[in-house]
């Protein structure tokens, strides 16, 4: 085993600068640079500051511990440079590849190196675990920092898919796009309750027409908002019923009797025209 | 314990209430209010709970006792200024509380108890 190890430090640290100069070319021939941006001082960099940490981290005693503490700042550099790449919208081969593709030079290396067979064989075995472990650390790395953005962006569509807009003084409506579950619902209910406070409004319409289906928990959901917004002192008028959606209803039994119902925005707004006292009148043209 | 304030203003009983409401509060407030509107004859009653954060089944259920209890002695009931969040967990906990009038805040109670009342 020690020997070994010395061949693993001796490698990093002896040919370094060689090493870096064959992975450069291997990376580009390989296509894990992907962008011809990344291709001059910044590959060169990434490269140098790689072999620099392998060869520090590999001085230490328990180097083949990798979750011993000296391979801290290898990881560290392989997690940015995931995350980094994960942004730059690499694939995750690609960015595998910055890992693997160092085997190849490493490789070619050692065998020029080591005369021993055996000694070979044991020092190949050993880089290509390491290797394999940490090229897994970029991958494991970069799926974190994609998944991070598709929640981020989940939580952003779900902000702009609850617009509460005032339609005229002491009339809000919420146009609701996109499929009712319990948490959008949660979101929805809050956003408009707030509002309803803030603005004092006296009527919430609440438009499913961009809601494309309608069942017994979506009516569920309805029903609690409504009653939420009653309880507040505000009334509430649902609009967009479209006929698929009546008929629904009905066959599924759900019971939305002393709701205002409308089949369109304009028949809401009318509605709540009237219960605010207000009257649309057209005016003579000249 | 602190009582909660029964104001009196013309024939209208206002309670607003301040502190954090316990059980004892409710109970006590049911006593005292009920009273009150039998000497006053007062023939509204505004209950403001703007200041309440939480709002638990016991208290929804006291503040209804109170309205249909106001109903009978012929004085008409609005609860005005609920908290969003405290709706969403009444509406979450099945406590529909029927039967008791409602408005966004004091100006708007008073306009509709205005309204019921005359």
């Amino acid at each position: 085993m020690t020997t070994t190890h010395m061949a693993a430090t001796d490698v990093f640290r002896l040919h370094g600068d060689e090493l870096g100069r064959l992975w450069q070319e291997s990376l580009i021939e390989s296509g894990a640079v992907g962008d011809i941006r990344n291709r001059g001082n910044e590959l060169k960099s990434q490269a140098g500051e790689f072999i620099q940490l392998l060869s520090d981290a590999t001085l230490n005693e328990n180097a083949a511990d990798l979750t011993s503490d000296s391979w801290k700042p290898v990881k560290g550099f392989l997690t940015q440079l995931s995350e980094s790449r994960a942004r730059q919208g690499y694939t995750s081969s690609q960015t595998a590849m910055f890992v693997f593709s160092l085997k190849e030079p490493l490789f070619s290396v050692l065998r020029r190196e080591t005369k021993d067979p055996a000694e070979l064989a044991n020092a190949t075995w050993e880089l290509s675990t390491l290797l394999d472990k940490l090229g897994l650390l970029t991958v494991t790395a970069f799926q974190e920092t994609r998944e991070a953005f598709i929640a981020r962006q989940q939580e952003e569509m779900l902000e702009l898919s609850t617009p509460v807009v005032k339609l005229w003084d002491g009339i809000l409506a919420l146009p609701m796009i996109g499929t009712l579950d319990s948490a959008r619902t949660q979101v929805v209910m809050e956003t408009l309750l707030q509002r309803i406070v803030e603005t004092g409004s006296l009527i919430a319409i609440i438009d499913i027409t961009g809601v494309p289906t309608v069942d017994t928990l979506v009516a569920q959901h309805l029903l609690k908002t409504v009653t939420a917004i009653r309880l507040m002192g505000s009334d509430c008028i649902i609009s967009g019923v479209r006929p698929q959606i009546a008929q629904t209803i009905v066959h599924l039994g759900v019971n939305l009797q002393g709701i205002s119902t409308k089949a369109t925005l304009a028949d809401a707004l009318a509605l709540a025209f009237e219960r605010t006292g207000r009257a649309v009148t057209g005016v003579q043209q000249s | 314990m602190e009582r909660i304030p029964i104001l009196r203003m013309g024939r209208t009983l206002l309670v607003t209430i301040q502190l954090d409401m316990h059980d004892a509060h409710a109970i006590q407030l049911q006593e005292d209010l009920s009273s009150r509107i039998v000497q006053t004859g007062a023939k509204g009653v505004l209950i403001d709970i703007s200041a309440l954060d939480v709002v638990d089944s016991f208290i929804a259920r006291a503040i209804a006792n109170i309205s249909s209890m106001a109903e009978l002695l012929d004085a008409r009931c609005v609860l005005v200024g609920m908290q969003p969040s405290v709706a969403i967990t009444l509406v979450e906990m099945g406590a529909k509380m029927t039967g008791v009038r409602t408005a966004l805040n004091v100006e708007r109670g008073m306009d509709l108890l205005r309204s019921v009342s005359l």
